[in-house]
């Protein structure tokens, strides 16, 4: 079934047209950035955005950033809206469960599939914006090494503001300062990557739910961005500061702290359990609705 | 094959299907008949587990459902109401998918059983088009062909003629008794009576969510004890069949006669110039007609009623069919011999 589920997922012309959407706002945006050579001032703007003038090869992380507050949520809220509402207006959910498939089985084999789209789409987001970044803006260029070239993005609850410039040429630096080899680096765009799709498995959850719910495979996915935008609405409210911890996108960005020396892993590990919480209870949800609702679509 | 008791579904406030007893037996090609909302589809549902009875038992090919469903299920071939299929991809491709996605899909055999299924239906010749470009008949010979890809012992169709054309229903009515003559059971369910009253060997009518009639439909075809003669000196034969005329329009009589053959001695001794003469049945639809109460989708009419539903006592005539218990404390309705309308469905 997940095979089935994965060939779906690969021969629908939705999926691929919204990959490349959000592959394409990164360039959009490192094409303006390269024209102009106007990038925003450090703590403004997107994640690393401010650093990419200066090293092309940061970009992938900028990217990353810059779809990671909408392009993705909604990408993934879609394809997972429409995992059991879309198949039930369309009349195949009844031949499916028919056939049979476990209820069970199909719930997984759903989650599955949104979860390989999500990787898919961070891979190649990752992919493009590098081949982006070092054609367009350019492999680092030591002379443009300005101070504070990389304070750019300071995660919530961060240790310690980003304060010196670049190491002397192509080095890297991390977040706090400290020179990366290129090995490290791939490490920490693999985890950052990894981190970002295990981020998107907590709204995914919700709109599988709501979409046992519903015909309706729009209303499952306006749903779940309703509870995300919820969600980042009550993170900056200060008199939510109870329910933070909980929220779904609470520790969304603690991806950055991957790019820190060393890697700070508190936000990044309660960011991975929030999400596992997320998923389990909603799935759960999800599959006590779907295992003893009537089909009549 | 198919045996319910006592199945009960109640959607909210809604009785949908109420105590029905269904009893398909191997080898039947049983015809469920009933007016639009009458829970057929409800109780095709709920044979094939996807929804769940509020009270009562299923059984099909012995094994209870839904709690045993998956042991079942991969020995039918299905029709819910209408086909569905991913319209971007090719008729091909969704057959495979859907053999991919159940049990009991060998991918050795699939390419050949899918092609087999195509053929059955009539599509050998589809080529790589979406099923998005597909006609409403090709569509439903596509369902078909799903329902056929694993070769199942039962068949459950809800209306499996829906939307093909006269050449089509007549494809699908022999490729069905063909199945069926291999011994696949056919269950199928439809408010076409031509369709039930050509194809099938015993029906079921629901009405209001009851099973109102059950039987053989040889035997619910029994003559009815009169003879529509046509003859051109009807003033003679009325003489000859003094009293035994119970209608005279024009040059056609309806005579009461329990013997035919010698009916027609009689006319022949008489001198009487016959131009035909035909034993009356009771057509499918009048046996119909007469267990059934207004359809559900028609209004204005008090359709059904917490005691039963307003319906016609079976005719006197009519020994073949057993009265339904629960029509003996209902009004009597109707003529006993409702006149003939030819009329494609009911409604």
């Amino acid at each position: 079934m997940i095979a089935v589920e994965l060939f779906k997922l690969v021969w629908r012309v939705r999926t691929w047209f919204s990959i490349g959407l959000m592959c394409a706002l990164p360039l959009v945006v490192a094409i303006f950035i390269a024209v102009t050579h106007l990038s925003p001032p450090p703590g403004q703007g997107s994640a690393f955005l401010s650093a990419v003038l200066d090293n092309g090869q940061l970009y992938p992380a900028a990217a990353l950033a810059l779809v990671l507050p909408v392009f993705l949520p909604v990408a993934v809220a879609v394809v997972a809206g429409d995992s059991i509402a879309g198949e039930a207006s369309a009349g195949t959910l009844r031949y499916l469960l028919a056939r049979p498939v476990g209820r069970t089985r199909l719930l997984v084999a759903k989650l599955i599939s949104v979860t390989t789209f999500t990787l898919v789409a961070v891979i190649a987001i990752t992919v493009t914006s590098y081949a982006t970044g070092v054609l367009i803006l350019g492999p680092s260029r030591a002379s443009a090494v300005g101070t504070g070239g990389l304070s750019g993005s300071i995660a919530p609850g961060g240790n310690g503001l980003p304060t010196a410039g670049l190491q002397a040429g192509a080095a890297i630096t991390s977040l706090s300062g400290a020179p990366l080899t290129t090995l490290e680096l791939v490490e920490r765009v693999l985890g950052a990557m990894a981190f970002i799709t295990v981020s998107m498995l907590g709204v995914a959850a919700i709109a599988i739910f709501l979409s046992t719910f519903t015909d309706s495979a729009l209303g499952a996915a306006l749903g779940a961005l309703a509870a995300l935008v919820a969600s980042e609405v009550l993170v900056t409210l200060n008199a939510a500061s109870a329910v933070q911890p909980f929220l779904p996108t609470r520790y969304w960005l603690a991806w950055i702290d991957f790019f820190r020396q060393p890697i700070f892993w508190r936000d990044i590990q309660r960011g991975f359990a929030i999400q596992a919480v997320y998923v389990v209870v909603f799935l759960a949800a999800a599959w006590a609705n779907f295992a003893t609702r009537d089909i009549t679509t | 094959m198919i045996t319910t008791r006592n199945l009960t579904k109640r959607f909210g406030n809604v009785e949908a299907v109420r105590e029905v007893s269904l009893d398909v037996r191997e080898g039947d090609r049983y015809g469920l008949l009933g007016p639009n909302g009458s829970g057929k589809s409800t109780l095709v549902r709920m044979l094939l587990g996807l929804v769940y009875a509020t009270s009562g038992e299923i059984s099909v090919l012995g094994h209870r459902v839904p709690n045993q469903a998956s042991r079942v299920l991969p020995e039918i071939g299905a029709l819910i109401e209408d086909p569905a299929a991913y319209p971007h991809l090719s008729g091909r491709g969704n057959l495979r998918l859907l053999d991919a996605a159940g049990p009991r899909g060998e991918r050795r055999t699939r390419r050949r059983r899918v092609d087999d299924a195509l053929e059955q239906v009539g599509l050998a010749g589809i080529d790589r088009r979406p099923v998005r470009a597909y006609s409403l008949g090709m569509r439903q010979r596509l369902g078909l062909a799903a329902a056929l890809v694993r070769r199942p012992r039962l068949l459950i169709l809800d209306e499996p003629t829906n939307g093909l054309d006269p050449r089509g229903i007549k494809d699908i009515r022999d490729l069905l008794v063909g199945l069926n003559d291999e011994g696949v059971t056919v269950f199928l369910s439809s408010h076409l009576l031509p369709e039930v009253s050509a194809l099938c060997t015993r029906i079921g009518v629901l009405d209001s969510g009851r099973l109102v009639l059950q039987d053989q439909l040889e035997s619910l075809e029994q003559p009815t004890g009169h003879v529509l003669i046509s003859t051109d000196d009807p003033e003679r034969a009325v003489a000859t069949l003094d009293g035994l005329v119970e209608h005279r329009d024009g040059p056609d009589l309806v005579v009461r006669a329990p013997d035919p053959a010698e009916l027609n001695a009689r006319l022949v001794r008489a001198g009487v110039r016959v131009r035909s003469l035909v034993v009356r049945r009771r057509s499918l639809e009048e046996i119909v007609l007469d267990v059934t109460g207004t359809g559900s989708d028609q209004f204005g009419v008090p359709a059904s009623e917490p005691g039963g539903t307003v319906k016609a006592p079976p005719p006197p005539s009519a020994d073949g069919a057993p009265p339904d218990p629960a029509d003996a404390d209902l009004p009597a309705a109707t003529d006993a011999v409702p006149p003939a309308i030819p009329k494609p469905e009911i409604s």
